[in-house]
């Protein structure tokens, strides 16, 4: 595409959602913006953004933003993250919060529902005495194309393939003809709602745990801080804070606290 | 480390070794179950063994229920690598002792997340 043409996305998506596109992100704006243009009935990808560039804040605008959001993901992505979940820090908060038997618990990039969904399915699987406590997982995105897939449980078999251990499979998805669909159990235990981490949060209630990764890798130093800042607010005392593999709180804020478990990074507040 | 791939088609035994053996498994192949038994008794150290479910001579879920049969293989993952998605058929092969299932087609990534998951290779191999 045009270089002109490709500035003016990236000014587009880092105006409405923060996130940076670098130089050589030429590749990715071409391909997740093709299948719009076509879509929208557009010969090429330089003549559907040139008409973007003439329609100030076009409809479309939010559309191109979604398109460049990145929602690459899989069911229990990473392992580790949920090792330390499973091991320690799930372990732990049922100890704390025996009298209340309450949690709460956000994922705040969901995307397509795959990691809110792992994480109840290892709620359901390794502490099933959380049936009778009061729990609830928030998940929020910001795009409402995803969270719509998100709600409905529904994955192709290539996404039931990527990361779900076989057994979960088939204890916890019924088959719907070429589609796997999560049960009903599984889906009730998540409320996906639409939430832009750069625009003002609504209120959320005290969470014991965060889910946060591989978002502020996208976002310039002062989202990053500003983001961090209202986490705090949100967490729990207590609580516990899941950064993406390449990001950490280092430099941005000092109220946090790293440690180590199951060899994934995970904060406290000090 | 040894790793054997069970699978009539040759195509994709080639597929297969050429994501493995990256890791540094040391790679027999077989066209059956009944080699595939063959190879495991020259190589019974063998750690992981990637088998298809439908071939000649013996097929796969059978192949499963003789190495876990022998007691000396019980410590073999075992991973069915086919394009068998019946969830009956999927619980048969958990139930007879395989350690994974991955449905066929598959990307390397999907592989790999797979041995992730059953210890096979450690998660900073994952990439």
């Amino acid at each position: 595409m045009e270089l002109q043409n490709f500035n003016f996305v990236r000014e587009l998506v880092q105006t409405r959602s923060a996130i940076m596109l670098a130089d050589e992100k030429v590749y990715l704006v071409e391909s997740r913006l093709q299948p719009l243009a076509r879509r929208e009935g557009f010969a090429s990808l330089d003549e559907f953004v040139a008409k973007l560039r003439m329609a100030a804040n076009s409809s479309l605008y939010g559309k191109v933003v979604e398109a460049m959001t990145t929602n690459e993901t899989s069911f229990f992505r990473d392992v580790q993250p949920f090792e330390a979940l499973r091991k320690m820090v799930l372990p732990e908060l049922i100890t704390q919060r025996a009298a209340k038997r309450q949690l709460r618990i956000w994922c705040a990039a969901s995307s397509t529902g795959q990691e809110p969904y792992s994480l109840a399915m290892l709620m359901r699987e390794h502490f099933p005495q959380l049936a009778t406590w009061d729990v609830k997982i928030l998940a929020t995105d910001l795009s409402t194309q995803v969270l719509e897939k998100a709600r409905s449980g529904c994955y192709n078999q290539i996404e039931v393939n990527r990361g779900l251990p076989a057994p979960f499979l088939l204890k916890y998805f019924d088959r719907l003809g070429l589609n796997w669909q999560l049960k009903e159990t599984i889906r009730q235990m998540i409320e996906f709602r639409p939430m832009n981490l750069i625009e003002a949060w609504p209120t959320l209630p005290t969470m014991d745990i965060v889910l946060i990764r591989n978002v502020l890798i996208y976002f310039d130093v002062p989202t990053k801080k500003g983001i961090l800042a209202k986490i705090r607010r949100v967490l729990s005392p207590d609580g516990f804070l899941f950064l993406g593999g390449a990001e950490s709180t280092l430099n941005l804020d000092d109220s946090y606290v790293r440690s180590e478990v199951e060899r994934t990074s995970i904060y406290r507040l000090r | 480390m040894y790793a054997l791939i069970v699978d009539d088609s040759r195509a994709m035994r080639r597929i297969l070794r050429s994501i493995v053996e990256p890791l540094g498994f040391e790679i027999a192949e077989a066209g059956h179950g009944i080699e595939a038994l063959q190879r495991l008794e020259e190589r019974p150290d063998t750690e992981l063994v990637l088998v298809d479910w439908n071939m000649p001579e013996m097929n796969g879920i059978d192949f499963v229920k003789a190495v876990r049969a022998n007691p000396r293989y019980q410590n073999v993952k075992l991973v069915m690598v086919t394009t068998e998605t019946e969830p009956a058929k999927m619980a048969r092969a958990l139930m007879a002792g395989a350690d994974e299932f991955v449905m066929k087609p598959f990307t390397s990534d999907i592989l790999l997340g797979k041995l992730q998951l059953i210890g096979v290779m450690p998660p900073e191999a994952c990439g």
